[in-house]
């Protein structure tokens, strides 16, 4: 096979389209390559659902630790403690182990136009599963970075805004919320790396690859299982983790300069995600 | 009283069954994950230092080479390395075993799509008992935790010994101390109270990693969870429905113990090393 064959053949075997049996015999770079590219779409996918609803979700949860009383709080705190406290591996375990004792049923969810049967049964597929893991767990971790920022807007910037008349919303929406954010944006960019880098779990954790649709990692340790040479396989998983990374830091950056662009560039805070430790 | 299962019941079948040998074993497969942790700390800080040290030396390869070492753990995701550092290693002792004992074999290592290294070139013999199969195992485990979390401790490490205010560096060398005093005498103990906040989350890390002993095939707590909690049949002494969730939700609160426990740990020893500096350059609350 050529490598234009191989490219349409696997470029989306991950989704289940294409080529049904993976390379056997003579595995070429392109092969390895073309394969695991497509099983980054995985990643790309698990992270960015992820982190989008996460930052919504711990948003809130943040709001509620700080301003909540103490029956919205203790839940949050429980849940905050359980989440980092636990290794992101056992939770997939625990989770998945959880989502296949339910019944399988169909739940009805009219969307106007159409009625789609939702299975409970999608929840044991990593598709759904793991994303719900990996929401909640980014949540909290993501929560606990926006308390601290949260606590540490400025009361002089609050007082101004009261002073101001804005009230509720408002004063949430225009002073408080920006100013989290530009606190929280350098830890934040670092979770969001570690995030992407932690859906390399899913389907080393209790989510079965489902007629080998895997990810990048699934498809670069299939290669060193047949090849018996880790060292062209895993090093092209290295690649493509680093360029996304590249990417990430880039869009975090991006957004770190319009958060800080009205601040005289000495009390800007050096934006510098590379020189941090994450989870 | 354990003799006869199936005639007990509620609480007494239930302390049975928890005390069988196979989960004698399961309690002992955490005394694994706590021996990871203990053996691979020491090797954590001198791979970290080693690499901190690179990140600062005069010679630009060893600054190069610590820069792209610290920085690799940024871009590429752990367990990457966790399922790549062990069987190359592997494949590095076997092929250099190769060269030296069987230095008169002419055929390749690389064969198509096989590994092959001649019975003397095995690593651990194949006649070797089963214990060593289990250490070699374990033993390669170590290394790549070490590589990893090394890394980590690098940056850390590194970032501690520029946060040292300059004027203790300056003064210590108005006293007279040379380059080395200088180092042992004051950059390195002052180090630490920088350094501590950055270690105690690589603490936490790496207690949250150990899990993924289980991907190196180790037999370790996930394993034993998964063997004992998928159902049992009545062919069994001890007949149940699939338990996994139980055992796996009794994993969970064992981490998140650990953690809280070394939390606690971790803040009384900043506050004993945040002693006698001012919590304006720390920011310990003491």
């Amino acid at each position: 096979m050529s490598c234009a064959e191989t490219f349409t053949g696997y470029v989306f075997r991950s989704l289940g389209y294409g080529e049904r049996l993976l390379p056997k015999g003579e595995i070429t770079l392109c092969d390895q390559f073309v394969l695991i590219g497509s099983g980054l779409m995985w990643n790309v996918y698990f992270a960015l659902l992820a982190v989008i609803f996460g930052f919504v979700f711990a948003t809130l949860l943040a709001f509620i630790r700080v301003n909540g009383n103490l029956v919205l709080r203790a839940p949050v705190e429980v849940f905050v403690f359980i989440f980092r406290g636990s290794p992101l591996f056992i939770q997939f375990f625990f989770v998945y182990e959880l989502f296949s004792q339910l019944p399988r049923v169909g739940v009805e969810i009219p969307l106007g136009f159409a009625t789609i049967t939702a299975e409970t049964a999608w929840l044991t597929k990593a598709w759904l599963g793991a994303t719900i893991v990996l929401f909640l767990n980014t949540s909290a971790y993501t929560a606990e970075i926006f308390t601290g920022a949260l606590r540490a807007v400025p009361t002089g910037d609050i007082e101004a805004a009261d002073a101001y008349g804005m009230s509720g919303y408002k004063k949430f929406r225009r002073i408080v919320w920006p100013t989290m954010l530009r606190l929280a944006w350098p830890s934040y960019s670092n979770e969001a790396i570690f995030l992407f880098h932690s859906t390399t779990l899913v389907y080393f954790s209790g989510f079965p690859a489902w007629k080998q649709k895997g990810d990048a990692l699934y498809y670069a340790n299939y290669f060193a299982e047949k090849t018996f040479n880790p060292f062209v396989a895993y090093p092209i998983v290295a690649f493509y983790f680093i360029c996304v990374t590249l990417l990430i830091v880039a869009f975090f950056g991006f957004f770190s300069k319009k958060l800080n662009y009205h601040l005289a560039t000495e009390t800007r805070k050096k934006y510098r995600p590379l020189a941090m430790l994450g989870r | 009283m354990c003799s006869d299962p199936s005639s007990l019941e509620g609480f007494q079948w239930l302390l049975c069954y928890l005390t069988t040998a196979k989960h004698m074993q399961f309690y002992g497969s955490f005394g694994i994950v706590m021996l990871l942790l203990v053996v691979t700390v020491p090797f954590i800080m001198v791979f970290g230092f080693l690499g901190a040290l690179a990140r600062r030396s005069g010679f630009a390869p060893f600054r190069w080479f610590g820069l792209g070492y610290t920085s690799m753990v940024r871009g590429v995701p752990d367990i990457a390395f966790f399922l790549f550092v062990p069987i190359a290693l592997d494949q590095f002792v076997e092929f250099s075993r190769h060269k030296i004992k069987c230095s008169d074999s002419t055929e390749p290592i690389y064969q198509g799509n096989d590994f092959v290294v001649c019975a003397a070139a095995k690593m651990p013999l194949g006649s070797a008992p089963q214990f060593f199969h289990e250490a070699w195992g374990f033993t390669l485990a170590v290394v790549a935790f070490a590589i990893v979390f090394g890394a980590f401790a690098a940056n850390t490490i590194h970032g501690a010994l520029m946060a040292v205010p300059k004027g203790q560096l300056e003064t210590a060398r108005a006293y007279g101390m040379n380059d080395r005093q200088t180092f042992w005498r004051v950059h390195m103990p002052q180090m630490w109270v920088y350094a501590l906040p950055g270690l105690s989350n690589l603490w936490q890390i790496l207690i949250k990693a150990t899990p993924l002993l289980f991907l190196l095939g180790i037999e370790e707590i996930v394993y034993w969870a998964r063997e004992l909690g998928g159902a049992k049949t009545g062919f069994f002494t001890y007949p149940h429905p699939d338990w996994r969730m139980w055992y796996f939700m009794a994993l969970l609160f064992f981490y998140v113990f650990l953690t809280w426990a070394s939390q606690k740990a971790f803040i009384w020893l900043e506050i004993k090393l945040a002693r006698g500096m001012t919590s304006r350059t720390t920011g310990v609350r003491a």
